[in-house]
């Protein structure tokens, strides 16, 4: 008989080595699921995992693609992590991140053909004005109208995607554009650009962000009364509200920094990589940053980690699609089982597995 | 600009099926205590398995199954995390919908386009083409009907009967409940397999009777806006209905309006379904009397026998 006897404490060794075994069991399971598909699962766990970043043929192209996918994940996971922390559930930052490009692409393009060095960090402002915005309306409705926010901020998104159609193909449509859905290109303007920095490393603006968003809130959650705060609300929110700490604003500013950083992330996304706004140019950045988070343990220098993790798999994913003929949703399936193994094996952090009967107290 | 009210009324309940079933079975999971986020990735789940077996088997019953099925198959994900395994309920839902849609997407390719057999009205022609109510009332596929008479009898089995009390109680306190020697993690995970095959059932509604095709990620948010009508019903059955039907009305009224090229931007149709469930959430929620007195005590609260 298997009992499950509560910890007083998560266990340290199970909260680093869980998101480990987590990676393994889905690579085995990941496996079972590439097999049914008729793909040598040996083959399709190199082609993901290794070949992106070793393999002479492809490492020189996929290499540098990992920083480009990794930054925007990072940046966004990052700002869901101060609030999942603290119990508030933004789960709209894929509306968030489109609304910041939105934001951000418009400002740009406002002063098109201006070539001003000032219009990209107006944009990036833009970009970060746009995220706050659009998180605000599930953080004010939460305060004033006690409104869940996980519903309101994921409703959104799809207001936010409608938002961006409309902009792809009537406010925002390139008017050179031969009557084609989409906005001039960014990222081939001087001045609304944001451009690989060190050749060859796939850095850009964004990429530099992300970093600098990791060691903030590294500092944030332990060195300053705000992570203090954001911490103690998560693990006992009468505890907090008794200190003092005043849930409104942390509502408000969680949702916020989520909301910007998310927005900042877009607009960088769409000045650079992706280089104008098209109907789906939001490549689902803000869902997959759910998982980045939990899977880095909602830690900044975990989700680093984890961010690298995901945007690994992404690129390996298209590879196996070219190399194996994967379909393409298969990745999106192994990165939702993913984090279902990590929600798992949390068990084993929090509770201690005990064998045989519970003795008589 | 010509709409006519009968066609729009028996529009909205067509539009208003799939969301009701998704909502009268997270409701029943929510009044155990359970929060399940994952109800959009049942549904494309349902969606996509019943558009399968409704192409490979030509039969709209098997159809039917094989939705509840899938919605239900993934819905023991959820409830092993959760019920067993303890994990957060929200991480946990969120985890189903995205591994859902991505699923749903992996099973569903090749099949886009491919034909699907009719479903048969079951009632005879005679009554559904009387003037006005033959239309509105008789018109309807049997899943509609089902889903009506499944809220009449959730009602029921949750206000009338001793397993209804017994669901609400472990809904209000686990540990009272456990207490008394009810089997709180059983209960809860019939609950939410209930809440899996009815979420399920409207997933392959849309896929075989609505739209008549699979397209990835064709439930498009429905899932979520059955969860705030869960919160805009107060978690009570009657109201989930006239929510559904209130959504199905701007759903269906929006689509006619881009028909018909009124003067509206048509972003603002498509995302009138969206926004008016938030404004409507709102509404319901910032009545503070209203908003808490029905919302199951325990909801989203982990259960551990031993503490």
């Amino acid at each position: 008989m298997i009992r499950l006897e509560k910890r007083p404490q998560p266990s340290r060794g199970w909260v680093i080595g869980g998101p480990i075994l987590a990676v393994a069991l889905t690579m085995v399971a990941g496996g079972v699921m590439f097999a049914l598909l008729g793909s040598d699962p040996v083959e399709a766990m190199r082609i993901i995992f290794w070949d992106p970043l070793f393999s002479e043929r492809f490492a020189s192209y996929s290499r540098p693609q990992l920083l480009v996918k990794a930054g925007p994940l990072i940046l966004i996971a990052v700002g869901l992590s101060l609030g999942f922390r603290a119990g508030i559930w933004n789960i709209g930052a894929e509306g968030q991140y489109i609304v910041g490009a939105l934001f951000g692409a418009a400002f740009g393009l406002a002063f098109y053909p201006s070539e001003s060095a000032l219009i990209f960090p107006g944009m990036v402002l833009a970009g970060l004005l746009g995220g706050v915005l659009w998180a605000m309306i599930p953080a004010l409705l939460k305060v004033y109208a006690r409104t869940n926010e996980i519903l309101v901020s994921l409703l959104l998104v799809y207001v936010a995607e409608a938002m961006l159609a409309s902009a792809a193909t009537g406010w925002l449509r390139n008017p050179e554009g031969s009557g084609f859905p989409g906005s001039r290109n960014l990222s081939r303007h001087p001045g609304t650009d944001n451009p690989e920095l060190i050749a060859g490393t796939g850095m850009h603006w964004g990429v530099l962000a992300a970093f600098v968003a990791v060691i903030a809130a590294y500092v944030l959650m332990q060195r300053h009364v705000l992570g203090y705060q954001i911490r103690l609300s998560g693990e006992a929110p009468r505890a907090a509200r008794f200190g003092g700490v005043n849930p409104a604003r942390l509502v408000l500013l969680c949702m916020g920094i989520s909301g910007a950083l998310a927005g900042a992330a877009g607009l960088f996304e769409v000045s650079g990589p992706a280089g104008q706004i098209t109907i789906d140019f939001n490549a689902g950045y803000g869902f997959t940053a759910i998982i980045v988070a939990f899977l880095g343990r909602l830690n900044p220098l975990g989700i680093l980690l984890a961010g690298l993790l995901l945007a690994l798999t992404f690129i390996g994913g298209e590879l196996a699609q070219l190399m194996l003929g994967l379909p393409a949703p298969s990745i999106q399936a192994f990165q939702g089982m993913l984090l279902f193994f990590l929600l798992a094996i949390d068990v084993l952090a929090n509770y201690r597995v005990k064998w045989g009967r519970e003795a008589a107290a | 600009m010509i709409i006519d009210p009968v066609t729009l009324i028996v529009a909205l309940i067509t539009v208003a099926t799939p969301v009701l079933l998704a909502a009268i079975g997270e409701l029943v999971v929510e009044k155990s205590g359970v929060l399940n986020l994952g109800v959009e990735g049942m549904m494309i789940m349902g969606a996509v398995c019943g558009f399968i077996a409704a192409h490979e088997s030509g039969s709209p019953t098997l159809a039917f199954v094989a939705g509840m099925a899938g919605g239900a198959a993934l819905s023991v994900i959820f409830a092993v995390l959760t019920q067993l395994l303890m994990a957060n309920q929200v991480a946990s839902g969120l985890a189903l919908t995205l591994f859902g849609l991505g699923l749903a997407a992996l099973l569903g390719v090749g099949y886009p386009g491919q034909p699907i057999p009719d479903v048969a009205k079951p009632l005879p022609e005679a009554i559904r083409e009387i003037e006005v109510i033959g239309p509105i009332l008789f018109s309807h596929d049997l899943v509609t009907y089902l889903a009506i008479a499944l809220v009449v009898a959730v009602w029921l089995v949750l206000t009338r009967t001793r397993a209804g009390l017994i669901l609400r109680a472990v809904g209000e306190s686990h540990d009272a409940a456990h207490a008394l020697g009810y089997k709180v993690v059983r209960i809860r995970f019939l609950a939410i397999l209930f809440g899996g095959a009815c979420a399920g059932l409207g997933g392959a509604f849309l896929s075989v009777i609505r739209v008549e095709n699979w397209v990835e990620g064709m439930t498009a948010g429905a899932g979520w806006i059955a969860l705030a009508l869960v919160v805009f019903a107060s978690w009570k059955p009657w109201r989930v209905l006239l929510g559904a039907w209130l959504f199905g009305g701007i759903a269906a009224l929006q689509l006619r309006l881009q028909a018909a090229e009124v003067g509206v931007p048509v972003a603002l149709l498509d995302a009138s379904p969206y926004l008016v469930t938030i404004v409507v959430l709102v509404v319901i929620s910032s009545d503070r009397r209203r908003a808490s007195m029905n919302a199951p005590a325990a909801l989203g609260r982990i259960f551990h026998a031993s503490s």
